[in-house]
């Protein structure tokens, strides 16, 4: 079980009284938005959860895992998530196991 | 972007609805996925990434204060992995600024 963008849909129907069609187009438009921001460039702060933030990474050296041939893995920019404290706090009481 | 930011942006493109709804809407989004994850679900967010928690062994640690021990219990941390399509915009978007720097 995981929680969905048609999960949260449905509760901003029951909690908040959007009707299906707002619901759904809110939930879209939060991670649409989250992820345009991200794509030009900015971090994302949700104070509460935590934030999207972006790293550059230089160029290194690789290998094609099936071939072994050497082949560089070019410059990127990757996108992490650091939990805020709330979230941290919330989450390291969850004694369920693993 | 901050959340009143994102706030504000949604709100703008849904003009229809009230600006103190669309508050509300992104903060019961977040406290939907805040609570997911404090009860050990995971979060699956198509095109996006997923969420999920990661487990931290007990470790001894030291107070950095005095120099003792003391027994840490094993606990569990939020971890995000973005999705493909998130990776492949936001490398995208990195390689056109290079490209343009480099005119």
């Amino acid at each position: 079980m995981a929680l969905t963008k048609a999960d949260m849909a449905g509760r901003l129907f029951d909690e908040l009284g959007l009707n299906k069609r707002e619901a759904k187009e809110m939930v879209e438009l939060f991670f649409n938005r989250t992820r345009l921001a991200l794509e030009q460039g900015s971090q994302v702060k949700l104070s509460g959860f935590g934030n999207f933030d972006l790293r550059e990474k230089g160029e290194r050296p690789g290998r094609n895992p099936k071939t072994g041939a050497e082949i560089p893995i070019t410059a990127r920019r990757v996108v992490t998530f650091r939990p805020g404290q709330k979230l941290k706090a919330r989450v390291e009481a969850y004694a369920g196991s693993e | 972007m901050t959340k009143s930011e994102l706030i504000d942006v949604i709100a703008k493109e849904q003009s229809h609805l009230a600006y103190r709804d669309v508050e509300l809407a992104v903060k019961c989004i977040l406290e939907q996925m805040s609570q997911a994850l404090a009860s050990g679900e995971r979060i699956e967010i198509r095109g996006f990434g997923s969420f999920s928690l990661h487990y931290r062994p007990p470790r001894q640690g030291r107070n950095p204060k005095t120099g003792t021990t003391v027994a840490l219990a094993g606990k569990h941390v939020p971890h995000f992995k973005p999705g493909k399509e998130l990776r492949e915009r936001v490398n995208n978007g990195f390689q056109k600024e290079r490209e343009q720097a480099a005119e």
